[in-house]
């Protein structure tokens, strides 16, 4: 990977090969600003959806034939191609799933089997819904108790709270890695060794920090790491949970079918190793593999370089919406990525998400999924504009000018 | 005026405008304009939750004749409702519940009435239809 870290950044290039960007709508040349909600695919991964449908579909771990072991061949070459770029210790530590949802909700049930009434999960208030409800529905069904670790009015995790709140009843710690609505990045690191101290498990929600920063889930630490295929490039249906092998071992399969069996009869069946274990069914073939495309196509991108670009694109746009009257940036940690909400007085943000997609701009209005947080910030939703390495500082010169024509035509 | 030629008169109104921004200007204009419900009206109980925005209706039957009133916290989503009010107001239960009100796609409005949209628009059509239905059927009692 030496070349993609000198590899100089070139957005034009970049761009090219993302074909779902070369379009207009309204008669106007796409902007696309919702990287936050899923990120456009480029050609190489695009083709690889073609090429495994057009010659070597076939169902996996169960054929002797040719195209069956060429198809698991691929998908399991996926799986390491993803354990090597988390550097996980082993590829039976990346359970392939339909995606972050997927993943917790994995993890709240076979995870969750290993708790008792009286245990206690900790999560934050900038949590999406998918990393609360699983939560929720799991301490109803063993009477646990849902520990919710406050933000500050810049959309900070509160640290001091945070220590408050955890105690050798934490049992786990689940928390976002970077948030998708205020783009704050958590210090993750530091919060799981404090979690490690008491004997927490930790499980991160990457589904927003995998496209922007370089994961090592062994310098992490963590013992859970989930993200969506669809947001780094990949196709959707498709994510991945990893885990320490130990957890994963520990835990019993979420569920029951084909794959992940040992062996079966009507008395007692007895399940499969990892990673087939928390793998019924047969799984999204296409997606694996086209994934494991993606995670290549990353690899092959210059991260530092990246991140730099995100930030400029983020920093100027949040410096041009600051300087108009009545707007409020929703987010303002000192680390955060290439996320910036905003609302503006007396207008409500559908009606300029709205307006600005008349003009060409695709954002996202409304609450995110994270609607405890919108009641945090008392606003009924906000306007995401969330950036990606392709988008360029003219588009946000436009989206700018939009913003602007929008509010004098509401105001 | 019947409620075919209300329809045609707006879809005659929205030819004037080819640009989607000067579409969406009148569509803001009339969102401004409309006469929105009695703030006492604005219970719990008359609030239709979109996902987007949110949107009260209230129906009243006077002579016979539909009487909406409503509001929303979205300006364009109000300026829509402005627009079916228009067509359905004092028309009879009858026909408001089995007008297909084809002009919001005639103007290129549908978006705003999908299911996937989740405004709230779409869910105060199917109360008002609703309310009509019921109203139609007490006065055929
Ligand atoms: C932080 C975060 N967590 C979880 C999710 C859920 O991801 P998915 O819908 O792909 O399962 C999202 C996506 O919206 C997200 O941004």
């Amino acid at each position: 990977m030496a070349d993609s870290i000198t590899k100089p950044f070139n957005v034009r290039e970049i761009r090219e090969q993302f074909p779902a960007l070369r379009q207009t709508i309204y008669g106007k040349n796409l902007i696309y600003f919702d990287n936050g909600a899923t990120s456009q695919k480029p050609q190489v991964v695009i083709d690889a959806i073609n090429r495994y449908y057009s010659k070597d579909n076939a169902n996996i771990h169960r054929g002797v034939h040719y195209m069956s072991q060429k198809a698991t061949g691929e998908f399991e070459e996926a799986r390491k191609t993803i354990q090597v770029y988390l550097n996980a210790k082993k590829s039976e530590e990346i359970i392939f799933t339909k995606g972050t949802t997927d993943s917790i909700n994995l993890v709240a049930f076979s995870f969750g089997e290993l708790l008792s009434s009286g245990d206690e999960i900790l999560i934050s208030a900038m949590e999406h819904h998918s990393n609360i409800v699983p939560w929720q529905m799991l301490c109803e069904r063993k009477n646990l108790k849902l520990r919710v670790a406050p933000i500050n009015s810049k959309g900070e995790l509160i640290i001091d709270e945070f220590d408050k709140l955890l105690n050798n009843k934490t049992k786990l710690v689940s928390i976002i890695h970077i948030s998708n609505t205020l783009g704050t990045i958590n210090p993750v690191k530091d919060l799981i060794k404090k979690a490690h101290s008491v004997g927490a498990k930790v499980l991160i929600d990457g589904a927003q920090s995998i496209q922007h920063l370089k994961i090592d889930v062994r310098d992490l630490d963590c013992d859970f790491y989930t993200f969506s295929s669809h947001k780094v490039f990949g196709p959707t249906g498709i994510g991945v949970l990893y885990g320490k092998e130990a957890v994963l071992d520990s835990m019993p399969p979420y569920q029951g079918g084909g794959d992940m069996i040992s062996k079966v009869t009507f008395e007692r069946t007895t399940y499969n190793e990892l990673p087939h274990k928390f793998e019924a069914g047969t799984p999204h073939i296409a997606g694996g593999i086209c994934l494991g495309e993606a995670i290549r196509f990353l690899s092959s991108q210059n991260l530092n370089a990246i991140q730099k670009h995100e930030k400029y694109l983020a920093d100027y746009a949040q410096d041009m919406l600051d300087t108009f009257e009545g707007v409020r940036i929703i987010g303002e940690a000192k680390e955060k990525t290439s996320v910036v909400s905003f609302i503006v007085n007396k207008i409500h943000p559908f009606d300029i998400g709205t307006l600005l997609d008349k003009q060409g701009v695709a954002v996202r209005t409304g609450h995110h999924c994270t609607q405890p947080l919108m009641d945090f910030f008392k606003i009924p939703g906000t306007v995401r504009a969330s950036f990606a390495f392709y988008n360029t500082k003219e588009e946000i010169e436009t989206f700018i000018a939009a913003v602007e024509k929008s509010i004098s035509i509401l105001k | 005026m019947n409620i075919e030629e209300k329809q045609q008169e707006i879809i005659d109104e929205f030819t004037i405008y080819d640009d989607w921004m000067e579409k969406y200007e009148y569509i803001i204009e009339l969102g401004k304009e409309l006469e929105t419900i009695d703030p006492t009206k604005k219970t719990d109980d008359r609030l239709i939750e979109g996902c987007q925005s949110r949107v009260w209706l209230n129906t009243d039957v006077q002579e016979g004749k539909m009487r909406f009133t409503a509001d929303s916290d979205a300006i364009i989503t109000k300026g829509i409702i402005g627009l079916l009010i228009r067509v359905l107001n004092n028309e009879t239960p009858e026909t408001v519940a089995k007008t297909d009100l084809h002009f919001i796609n005639d103007i290129g409005l549908q978006e705003h009435l999908s299911p996937t949209r989740a405004n709230g628009l779409l869910s105060m059509v199917n109360r008002m239809k609703m309310d009509a239905l019921k109203a139609s059927m007490k006065s055929t009692k």
